[in-house]
Protein backbone atom coordinates (compact mmCIF):
# COMPACT_ATOMS: atom_id res chain seq x y z
CA UNK A 1 0.00 0.00 0.00
CA UNK A 2 2.49 2.35 1.00
CA UNK A 3 4.60 1.51 -1.97
CA UNK A 4 1.25 2.59 -5.03
CA UNK A 5 0.90 5.64 -2.59
CA UNK A 6 4.63 6.22 -3.26
CA UNK A 7 4.14 5.87 -7.00
CA UNK A 8 1.27 8.58 -7.20
CA UNK A 9 3.28 10.84 -5.10
CA UNK A 10 6.35 9.87 -8.14
CA UNK A 11 3.63 11.24 -11.04
CA UNK A 12 2.87 14.11 -8.81
CA UNK A 13 6.48 15.09 -8.57
CA UNK A 14 7.13 14.09 -12.20
CA UNK A 15 4.32 16.61 -13.12
CA UNK A 16 5.58 19.26 -11.23
CA UNK A 17 9.00 18.77 -12.93
CA UNK A 18 7.88 18.69 -16.13
CA UNK A 19 5.99 21.87 -15.63
CA UNK A 20 8.93 23.35 -14.40
CA UNK A 21 10.72 22.34 -17.89
CA UNK A 22 7.71 24.36 -19.46
CA UNK A 23 8.38 27.64 -17.54
CA UNK A 24 12.13 27.17 -18.54
CA UNK A 25 11.45 27.21 -22.06
CA UNK A 26 9.00 30.02 -21.92
CA UNK A 27 10.87 32.60 -20.37
CA UNK A 28 10.08 35.50 -21.29
CA UNK A 29 13.47 36.94 -19.37
CA UNK A 30 16.53 35.07 -18.16
CA UNK A 31 15.66 35.21 -14.41
CA UNK A 32 12.22 33.63 -15.19
CA UNK A 33 14.42 30.40 -16.42
CA UNK A 34 16.66 30.63 -13.34
CA UNK A 35 13.94 30.72 -11.19
CA UNK A 36 12.35 27.55 -12.84
CA UNK A 37 15.61 26.34 -12.94
CA UNK A 38 16.11 26.69 -9.19
CA UNK A 39 12.88 25.31 -8.15
CA UNK A 40 13.54 22.05 -10.75
CA UNK A 41 16.95 21.37 -8.02
CA UNK A 42 14.30 21.79 -5.72
CA UNK A 43 12.07 19.23 -6.74
CA UNK A 44 14.51 17.02 -7.85
CA UNK A 45 15.64 16.90 -4.44
CA UNK A 46 11.85 15.98 -3.34
CA UNK A 47 11.95 12.83 -6.06
CA UNK A 48 15.26 11.68 -4.77
CA UNK A 49 13.91 11.51 -1.04
CA UNK A 50 10.77 9.74 -2.23
CA UNK A 51 12.76 7.13 -4.13
CA UNK A 52 14.99 6.72 -0.80
CA UNK A 53 11.79 5.76 0.93
CA UNK A 54 10.91 3.42 -1.89
CA UNK A 55 13.78 1.69 -2.31
CA UNK A 56 14.37 1.21 1.92
CA UNK A 57 18.14 2.85 1.27
CA UNK A 58 19.34 6.10 2.92
CA UNK A 59 22.02 5.98 0.36
CA UNK A 60 20.21 9.11 -1.47
CA UNK A 61 20.66 11.53 1.03
CA UNK A 62 24.65 12.17 0.33
CA UNK A 63 23.04 12.72 -3.46
CA UNK A 64 20.18 15.26 -2.00
CA UNK A 65 22.92 17.06 0.16
CA UNK A 66 24.91 17.65 -3.15
CA UNK A 67 22.17 18.53 -5.44
CA UNK A 68 21.07 21.21 -3.14
CA UNK A 69 24.59 22.77 -2.40
CA UNK A 70 25.11 22.75 -6.32
CA UNK A 71 21.64 24.31 -6.91
CA UNK A 72 22.24 27.29 -4.51
CA UNK A 73 25.60 28.20 -5.24
CA UNK A 74 24.97 28.57 -8.93
CA UNK A 75 21.38 30.19 -8.63
CA UNK A 76 23.57 33.10 -6.56
CA UNK A 77 26.12 32.88 -8.72
CA UNK A 78 24.58 33.60 -11.92
CA UNK A 79 22.40 36.15 -10.17
CA UNK A 80 25.92 38.19 -9.13
CA UNK A 81 26.67 38.09 -12.81
CA UNK A 82 23.82 39.72 -13.94
CA UNK A 83 23.81 42.05 -11.33
CA UNK A 84 27.34 42.93 -11.65
CA UNK A 85 28.46 41.62 -14.80
CA UNK A 86 31.48 39.43 -12.84
CA UNK A 87 30.88 36.87 -9.87
CA UNK A 88 34.36 37.41 -7.98
CA UNK A 89 35.00 40.75 -7.13
CA UNK B 1 41.43 30.59 30.37
CA UNK B 2 43.13 32.66 28.36
CA UNK B 3 44.86 29.49 25.90
CA UNK B 4 41.27 28.18 26.06
CA UNK B 5 39.95 31.48 24.08
CA UNK B 6 42.98 31.17 21.87
CA UNK B 7 42.98 28.04 21.02
CA UNK B 8 38.42 27.94 20.72
CA UNK B 9 38.24 31.26 19.49
CA UNK B 10 34.53 30.60 18.57
CA UNK B 11 33.26 28.38 21.25
CA UNK B 12 29.65 27.94 19.70
CA UNK B 13 30.57 27.55 16.11
CA UNK B 14 33.51 25.11 16.94
CA UNK B 15 30.21 23.08 18.50
CA UNK B 16 28.01 23.99 15.38
CA UNK B 17 30.59 22.57 12.67
CA UNK B 18 31.18 19.25 14.86
CA UNK B 19 27.75 18.39 14.95
CA UNK B 20 27.17 19.17 12.04
CA UNK B 21 30.41 16.81 10.88
CA UNK B 22 28.40 14.25 13.05
CA UNK B 23 25.06 14.71 10.71
CA UNK B 24 27.19 14.61 7.77
CA UNK B 25 28.88 11.22 8.63
CA UNK B 26 25.67 9.74 10.54
CA UNK B 27 27.33 7.91 12.89
CA UNK B 28 28.89 8.71 16.03
CA UNK B 29 32.10 6.04 15.78
CA UNK B 30 35.43 7.32 17.09
CA UNK B 31 37.33 7.64 13.92
CA UNK B 32 34.39 10.29 13.05
CA UNK B 33 34.72 11.74 16.55
CA UNK B 34 37.96 12.91 16.40
CA UNK B 35 37.83 14.30 12.91
CA UNK B 36 35.24 16.16 13.99
CA UNK B 37 37.03 17.40 17.00
CA UNK B 38 39.68 17.92 14.85
CA UNK B 39 37.64 20.68 11.89
CA UNK B 40 35.87 22.03 14.55
CA UNK B 41 39.28 23.40 15.67
CA UNK B 42 40.61 23.58 12.44
CA UNK B 43 38.04 25.72 10.63
CA UNK B 44 37.73 28.45 13.17
CA UNK B 45 41.67 28.85 13.09
CA UNK B 46 41.64 29.49 9.47
CA UNK B 47 38.73 32.11 9.11
CA UNK B 48 39.00 33.99 12.72
CA UNK B 49 40.82 37.35 10.51
CA UNK B 50 38.33 37.15 8.35
CA UNK B 51 35.45 37.19 10.57
CA UNK B 52 33.16 40.24 11.45
CA UNK B 53 32.07 40.36 15.07
CA UNK B 54 28.44 40.23 15.42
CA UNK B 55 25.96 40.89 18.30
CA UNK B 56 25.53 37.74 20.88
CA UNK B 57 22.19 36.53 21.57
CA UNK B 58 20.45 37.99 24.32
CA UNK B 59 17.66 36.27 25.11
CA UNK B 60 18.06 32.23 24.16
CA UNK B 61 14.31 31.55 25.42
CA UNK B 62 13.07 34.63 23.09
CA UNK B 63 14.99 33.30 20.22
CA UNK B 64 13.60 29.39 20.48
CA UNK B 65 10.18 30.81 20.58
CA UNK B 66 10.91 32.95 17.55
CA UNK B 67 11.66 30.16 15.40
CA UNK B 68 9.02 27.89 16.68
CA UNK B 69 7.00 30.42 15.78
CA UNK B 70 7.71 31.52 12.07
CA UNK B 71 7.38 27.46 11.97
CA UNK B 72 4.03 27.37 12.86
CA UNK B 73 3.35 30.75 10.33
CA UNK B 74 4.97 28.76 7.58
CA UNK B 75 2.28 26.31 7.44
CA UNK B 76 -0.80 28.12 8.40
CA UNK B 77 -0.23 30.93 5.54
CA UNK B 78 0.76 28.50 2.79
CA UNK B 79 -2.98 27.46 2.87
CA UNK B 80 -3.66 31.23 2.04
CA UNK B 81 -1.46 31.12 -0.26
CA UNK B 82 -2.83 27.83 -2.16
CA UNK B 83 -6.00 29.23 -1.91
CA UNK B 84 -4.44 32.45 -3.90
CA UNK B 85 -2.51 30.66 -6.49
CA UNK B 86 -5.40 28.31 -7.69
CA UNK B 87 -8.23 31.35 -7.88
CA UNK B 88 -8.22 33.48 -10.59
CA UNK B 89 -5.08 35.45 -11.48
CA UNK B 90 -7.61 38.98 -11.30
CA UNK B 91 -8.53 38.48 -8.08
CA UNK B 92 -4.59 39.35 -7.02
CA UNK B 93 -3.77 42.45 -5.88
CA UNK B 94 0.37 42.12 -5.57
CA UNK B 95 2.06 45.51 -4.60
CA UNK B 96 5.46 46.41 -3.29
CA UNK B 97 6.04 48.38 -0.37
CA UNK B 98 8.36 50.09 1.76
CA UNK B 99 8.91 48.30 5.70
CA UNK B 100 10.86 51.26 7.99
CA UNK B 101 13.25 49.34 9.78
CA UNK B 102 14.38 49.94 13.71
CA UNK B 103 16.86 47.37 13.71
CA UNK B 104 20.37 48.81 12.91
CA UNK B 105 22.72 46.06 13.14
CA UNK B 106 23.21 43.84 9.57
CA UNK B 107 22.45 40.11 11.53
CA UNK B 108 19.14 40.49 13.00
CA UNK B 109 17.86 42.97 9.46
CA UNK B 110 19.44 39.76 7.56
CA UNK B 111 16.95 37.10 9.78
CA UNK B 112 14.09 39.65 9.58
CA UNK B 113 14.30 39.77 5.78
CA UNK B 114 14.55 35.92 5.59
CA UNK B 115 11.64 35.72 8.01
CA UNK B 116 9.40 37.48 5.44
CA UNK B 117 10.36 35.88 2.50
CA UNK B 118 9.96 32.52 3.87
CA UNK B 119 6.15 33.55 5.29
CA UNK B 120 3.89 33.39 2.42
CA UNK B 121 2.62 36.53 1.10
CA UNK B 122 5.54 37.95 1.40
CA UNK B 123 9.28 38.32 -0.34
CA UNK B 124 11.98 41.13 0.71
CA UNK B 125 13.39 42.56 -1.98
CA UNK B 126 15.66 44.76 -0.68
CA UNK B 127 17.16 46.72 2.13
CA UNK B 128 18.19 49.79 1.50
CA UNK B 129 20.19 52.22 1.56
CA UNK B 130 22.55 49.05 2.01
CA UNK B 131 25.45 50.24 4.10
CA UNK B 132 23.83 52.72 6.06
CA UNK B 133 26.51 53.82 9.14
CA UNK B 134 24.97 54.71 12.17
CA UNK B 135 21.38 56.65 12.61
CA UNK B 136 20.03 57.07 9.37
CA UNK B 137 16.83 55.66 8.26
CA UNK B 138 16.37 52.30 6.46
CA UNK B 139 13.71 50.43 5.29
CA UNK B 140 13.09 47.30 3.42
CA UNK B 141 11.47 46.96 0.01
CA UNK B 142 8.88 43.99 0.03
CA UNK B 143 7.02 42.31 -2.78
CA UNK B 144 3.26 41.45 -1.97
CA UNK B 145 1.40 38.91 -3.46
CA UNK B 146 -1.95 39.87 -2.30
CA UNK B 147 -2.41 43.20 -0.71
CA UNK B 148 -5.39 44.57 1.76
CA UNK B 149 -4.21 46.73 3.58
CA UNK B 150 -0.64 48.28 3.59
CA UNK B 151 -0.26 50.25 6.65
CA UNK B 152 -1.96 46.89 8.49
CA UNK B 153 0.71 44.65 7.26
CA UNK B 154 2.97 46.76 7.76
CA UNK B 155 2.05 47.18 11.71
CA UNK B 156 1.98 42.97 11.61
CA UNK B 157 5.09 42.96 10.32
CA UNK B 158 6.77 44.99 13.24
CA UNK B 159 4.89 43.87 16.05
CA UNK B 160 4.99 39.66 14.72
CA UNK B 161 8.75 39.72 13.68
CA UNK B 162 10.50 43.29 14.28
CA UNK B 163 9.67 43.48 17.91
CA UNK B 164 11.29 39.71 19.52
CA UNK B 165 13.56 40.65 16.87
CA UNK B 166 14.79 43.55 18.92
CA UNK B 167 14.64 41.06 21.96
CA UNK B 168 16.88 38.84 20.89
CA UNK B 169 19.46 40.93 19.64
CA UNK C 1 -0.20 -1.32 7.11
CA UNK C 2 0.71 0.43 10.89
CA UNK C 3 -0.33 3.81 11.61
CA UNK C 4 3.69 5.12 11.19
CA UNK C 5 3.24 4.21 7.60
CA UNK C 6 0.11 5.61 7.06
CA UNK C 7 1.70 9.20 8.73
CA UNK C 8 4.65 8.37 6.47
CA UNK C 9 2.05 7.98 3.17
CA UNK C 10 0.20 11.02 4.38
CA UNK C 11 3.49 13.57 4.56
CA UNK C 12 4.64 12.25 1.94
CA UNK C 13 1.48 12.67 -0.35
CA UNK C 14 1.23 16.70 1.48
CA UNK C 15 4.73 17.30 0.63
CA UNK C 16 4.44 16.32 -3.27
CA UNK C 17 1.01 18.20 -3.38
CA UNK C 18 2.70 21.38 -1.63
CA UNK C 19 6.10 20.67 -4.53
CA UNK C 20 3.30 20.67 -7.36
CA UNK C 21 1.91 23.69 -6.08
CA UNK C 22 5.26 25.66 -6.18
CA UNK C 23 5.59 24.44 -9.90
CA UNK C 24 1.71 25.12 -10.58
CA UNK C 25 2.36 29.25 -9.29
CA UNK C 26 5.22 29.30 -11.40
CA UNK C 27 3.52 28.33 -14.99
CA UNK C 28 0.03 30.34 -14.03
CA UNK C 29 0.93 34.20 -12.60
CA UNK C 30 1.54 36.43 -14.67
CA UNK C 31 5.03 38.33 -13.88
CA UNK C 32 8.25 37.36 -12.20
CA UNK C 33 7.03 39.25 -8.56
CA UNK C 34 4.37 36.63 -8.02
CA UNK C 35 5.69 34.01 -9.58
CA UNK C 36 8.16 33.99 -7.00
CA UNK C 37 6.42 33.35 -4.18
CA UNK C 38 5.00 29.72 -5.19
CA UNK C 39 8.55 28.42 -5.24
CA UNK C 40 10.23 29.66 -2.23
CA UNK C 41 7.69 28.77 0.04
CA UNK C 42 5.50 25.99 -1.36
CA UNK C 43 8.24 23.92 -2.65
CA UNK C 44 10.17 24.34 0.53
CA UNK C 45 7.52 23.13 2.43
CA UNK C 46 6.73 20.42 0.48
CA UNK C 47 10.20 19.41 0.45
CA UNK C 48 10.18 20.08 4.61
CA UNK C 49 7.37 17.48 4.84
CA UNK C 50 9.33 15.11 3.06
CA UNK C 51 12.50 15.36 4.81
CA UNK C 52 9.67 14.60 7.94
CA UNK C 53 7.94 11.33 6.13
CA UNK C 54 11.93 10.02 5.40
CA UNK C 55 12.84 10.87 8.94
CA UNK C 56 9.56 9.32 10.39
CA UNK C 57 10.05 6.03 7.79
CA UNK C 58 14.14 5.22 8.82
CA UNK C 59 13.99 6.31 12.22
CA UNK C 60 10.44 4.67 13.49
CA UNK C 61 9.12 2.39 10.78
CA UNK C 62 12.56 0.52 9.82
CA UNK C 63 13.97 1.59 13.39
CA UNK C 64 17.60 2.82 12.62
CA UNK C 65 18.97 5.59 13.67
CA UNK C 66 19.20 8.25 10.47
CA UNK C 67 19.61 12.02 11.23
CA UNK C 68 21.33 12.84 7.84
CA UNK C 69 17.94 14.19 6.07
CA UNK C 70 17.85 16.97 9.04
CA UNK C 71 20.66 18.54 7.57
CA UNK C 72 18.92 18.73 3.85
CA UNK C 73 15.45 20.35 5.61
CA UNK C 74 18.04 22.84 7.67
CA UNK C 75 19.96 23.79 4.52
CA UNK C 76 17.03 24.50 2.84
CA UNK C 77 15.13 26.34 5.10
CA UNK C 78 18.63 28.52 5.30
CA UNK C 79 18.95 29.07 1.50
CA UNK C 80 15.64 29.51 0.14
CA UNK C 81 15.42 33.28 1.30
CA UNK C 82 19.25 34.17 0.28
CA UNK C 83 18.12 32.84 -3.38
CA UNK C 84 14.62 34.60 -3.35
CA UNK C 85 16.79 37.48 -2.34
CA UNK C 86 18.96 37.19 -5.10
CA UNK C 87 16.87 36.58 -7.99
CA UNK C 88 14.69 39.71 -6.97
CA UNK C 89 17.90 42.31 -6.59
CA UNK C 90 19.13 41.05 -10.39
CA UNK C 91 15.42 41.42 -11.63
CA UNK C 92 14.68 44.98 -10.08
CA UNK C 93 18.48 45.75 -11.49
CA UNK C 94 16.71 44.55 -14.86
CA UNK C 95 14.21 46.17 -14.77
CA UNK C 96 11.64 43.60 -15.57
CA UNK C 97 7.72 44.24 -16.09
CA UNK C 98 5.64 43.99 -13.49
CA UNK C 99 1.73 43.35 -14.11
CA UNK C 100 -0.82 45.75 -15.04
CA UNK C 101 -2.43 45.62 -11.59
CA UNK C 102 0.78 45.70 -9.22
CA UNK C 103 0.56 49.03 -7.30
CA UNK C 104 3.98 50.45 -5.02
CA UNK C 105 5.91 50.69 -8.39
CA UNK C 106 7.64 53.80 -7.45
CA UNK C 107 8.58 52.29 -4.02
CA UNK C 108 10.99 50.19 -6.43
CA UNK C 109 12.19 52.45 -9.41
CA UNK C 110 10.36 50.67 -11.60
Amino acid sequence: MLDLILQGCFCVVGLALLMNLYAAIRGPSVIDRLLALDTMYINSIALLLLYGIYLRTSLNFEVALLIAMLGFVSTVAVCKFLLRGDIIE
Amino acid sequence: MKSLKKWWPTPIRSLFLFLVWLLLNNSVEFFHLFFGVVLAWLIPQLIHKFRLVQPGMKSPGTALRYGLMVLWDIVVANMQVVRLVVGPNKRLRPAFIKVPLDLKDNLSITFLASTVSLTPGTVSAEVSPLNAGGDEPRYLLVHVLDLADEAELIQQIKERYEAPLKEIF
Amino acid sequence: MSWLEWLVALLAVAGSLFVLLGSVALVKLPDFYTRLHGPTKATTLGLGALVLASMVYFNFVKGELNVQQLLIALFLFITAPITAHMLVKAALHLKLKTSAQTSGKQNADL
